[in-house]
């Protein structure tokens, strides 16, 4: 029957959007993201590959896990299309990602998952791009009392266990544990795949499940453990000294000089 | 004196046994917090031959030091750390938990708030006490920083490199107490072999220098120019993520959000755009100087120096002119 892969999205505003484009409105403590068009967190779509690749080779399915307001059907359609085969939505206004701690994220992702049983895998990314926290999965992983490895650059599985290679930050570790397990993945797997014209119009058949609140088994509030009680823009412009000259060649002599003579060097 | 301590680091060990820079650090930084709110700072050391790290640990602010020597913890099981560290909060409640924002405090911490029920902040860059914690961290790719209370008792947190400061060694030391617990033998988790990439020269987060070149030095060749205004500087090769990517670079090299936060007295940073991920990394630098051939390239808006020119021309020109002036 092959293995049942759920992967963990995240919509986020496209990370590599330039600086100008994130409006940091302290009194409101949230980010007004400008001009960005959403897209999965980078690191969600490295394990969107990581599980196509596991499905290449042992056969199975993959679904496809996202929660939050608003979410981009043409966003949730190409990711889809990549090699998934079906999507679950976990959707409602109240999901606004800002106002989640990572805790209370975990809980709501949690209880999706296990509407979603039985599965052999669980693949989300090492963090998010808008929290940059690195938290939701192994608090998951915890809900569900499954073994977790955590910063994967390569996910394999065979006889009912996967097998890891950690990113550390001198080399990588190799780490094992029996099915069900879940994994974060880092960026080092690769990058997704394009899906081809032809597998996202085949995409729009498959199967797309929305998910309420009451449809899951969760006690409402959900308790948070933080709170953002300010938000600032970075400070971290300088005034530059651009050095002038009538060719490359002299600017980087004069950089030379300049650095000598302000004892930078 | 009560026998709950406010304060708890957990220590990593390099491979002579010795705490990590970032440990001192932490110790450090809680001392700091410690003394802020009087209460006492303790450090956790497990591995094998935690002992030697325990002492020096109970030399450099720790008021106690909780340590397990035992062959089982060479190497980090997270399972087995957890369980451990969870029983010991449990007997010994504080109300901070500290580890560096490693590739063992990103995996451990996350555990440890789960299963205590305590808020976790990752990825801090400042901790401040104003009658109760405030944690400083960067969102959205570091466009942006937030400040973060903690609403459970305990308050756990994974910190940079550099937000604290080691203490000189003094005596008298503080208590050094074994922990009275074998490492649990079942876990699900086995942990195998540790394959180790070239460190380079010199370690990025050591150096006093680092010479760091983007998308734009086109291959390897063009990070060999670097290597050598590396050496001449006395600093490490440092990069942004494309050059990793493209495997022009060994993965070890990224500077950045996901990569190393350094802040040497020079980073020279070649045919870099300036994204708010790599400045994440980079940022507290001392002095910045850009090469680029984009003269809007944002990376001039956070330097010190700028030159805009296409590297082929400038660096060669920049490193014989350095030269000169260092024989001279
Ligand atoms: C979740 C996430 C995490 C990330 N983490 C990191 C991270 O840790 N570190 C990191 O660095 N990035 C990270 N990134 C990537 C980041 O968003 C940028 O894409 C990346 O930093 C850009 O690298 P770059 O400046 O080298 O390339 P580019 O932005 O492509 O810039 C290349 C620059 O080189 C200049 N140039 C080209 N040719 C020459 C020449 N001959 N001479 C002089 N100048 C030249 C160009 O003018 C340009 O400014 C992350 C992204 C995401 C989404
Ligand atoms: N709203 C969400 N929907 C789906 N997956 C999520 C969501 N939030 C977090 N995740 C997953 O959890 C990972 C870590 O998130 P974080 O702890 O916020 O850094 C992300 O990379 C996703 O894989």
């Amino acid at each position: 029957m092959g293995l049942h892969i759920v992967v963990l999205a995240k919509m986020v505003p496209d990370p590599e959007g330039p600086p100008s484009s994130f409006e940091v409105r302290s009194e409101e403590k949230r980010v007004a993201v400008r001009g960005l068009p959403p897209v999965i967190n980078p690191f969600d779509e490295n394990a969107l590959e990581a599980a196509i690749r596991i499905k290449e080779r042992a056969g199975g399915s993959i679904t496809l896990l996202s929660l939050g307001r608003n979410l981009s059907r043409a966003v949730i359609l190409k990711a889809v299309a990549a090699g998934a085969d079906a999507s679950v939505l976990v959707e409602e206004d109240s999901l606004d990602q800002a106002l989640l701690d990572s805790r209370s994220t975990a809980v709501l992702l949690a209880a999706a998952l296990r509407t979603l049983e039985p599965f052999d895998l669980v693949l989300c990314g090492r963090q998010a791009s808008d929290t940059n926290a690195g938290v939701v999965g192994l608090g998951v992983a915890q809900l569900l009392g499954l073994p977790a490895v955590t910063l994967a650059q390569k996910v394999e599985v065979a006889d009912g266990r996967v097998m890891v290679e950690r990113v550390l930050s001198d080399g990588y570790e190799v780490v094992e544990c029996p099915l069900p397990a879940l994994v974060t993945v880092s960026g080092e797997v690769g990058d997704l795949r394009y899906p081809s014209l032809q597998a996202i119009r085949a995409a729009k058949e498959l199967p797309q499940r929305i998910v309420r609140l009451q449809d899951l088994e969760i006690s409402l509030p959900i308790e948070a453990w933080v709170e953002t009680v300010s938000l600032a823009p970075p400070r971290r412009e300088r005034s530059c000294r651009m050095v002038e000259a009538d060719t490359p060649a002299e600017a980087g002599e004069r950089l030379a000089q300049l650095l000598w003579e302000d004892k930078v060097v | 004196m009560k026998d709950s301590m406010d304060i708890l680091v957990i220590s990593e060990q390099t491979d002579d046994k010795s705490p990590t820079r970032l440990t001192l650090e932490l110790l450090g930084l809680g001392r700091r917090l410690a003394a802020e709110n009087n209460g006492r700072v303790g450090a956790v050391v497990l591995g094998e031959g935690a002992d030697i790290a325990s002492r020096e640990l109970a030399e450099r602010g720790a008021d106690l030091v909780y340590f397990l020597d035992n062959p089982a913890l060479s190497r980090y099981n997270p399972e087995v750390w957890a369980t451990l560290l969870e029983s010991l909060l449990r007997r010994n409640p504080a109300s901070l938990m500290l580890a560096g924002h490693t590739s063992l405090g990103q995996d451990l911490l996350p555990r440890l708030a789960f299963s205590l029920g305590a808020g976790l902040v990752t990825d801090c860059v400042e901790i401040r006490w104003d009658g109760s914690f405030l944690f400083t961290k960067p969102v959205y790719g570091g466009n942006a920083v937030a400040g973060i209370k903690v609403l459970t008792p305990l308050a756990l947190a994974t910190v940079r490199a550099r937000v604290g400061e080691a203490l000189p060694p003094s005596s008298p030391g503080g208590e050094l107490i074994p922990i009275d617990q074998d490492p649990p033998q079942e876990t699900r988790l086995t942990v195998k072999d540790r394959h180790y990439l070239e460190a380079g020269e010199c370690p990025l987060e050591e150096a006093r220098v680092v010479v760091s070149g983007g998308r734009g030095m086109g291959g390897e060749e063009g990070f060999e120019v670097l290597r050598e205004l590396a050496r001449l500087l006395g600093g490490a090769v440092g990069a942004s993520r494309p050059p990793v990517d493209a495997g022009w670079v060994p993965s070890t090299c990224q500077v950045g959000i996901t990569g190393k936060v350094v802040a040497p007295a020079l980073y020279v940073a070649v045919a870099i755009s300036g994204s708010s991920q790599h400045l994440s990394g980079m940022g507290d630098s001392g002095k910045i100087v850009a090469i680029n051939k984009d003269p809007e390239a944002y990376i001039f808006k956070v330097s010190d120096y700028g030159v805009v020119g296409d590297w082929r021309e400038v660096l060669p020109a920049f490193l014989s002119k350095l030269r000169e002036l260092a024989s001279a």
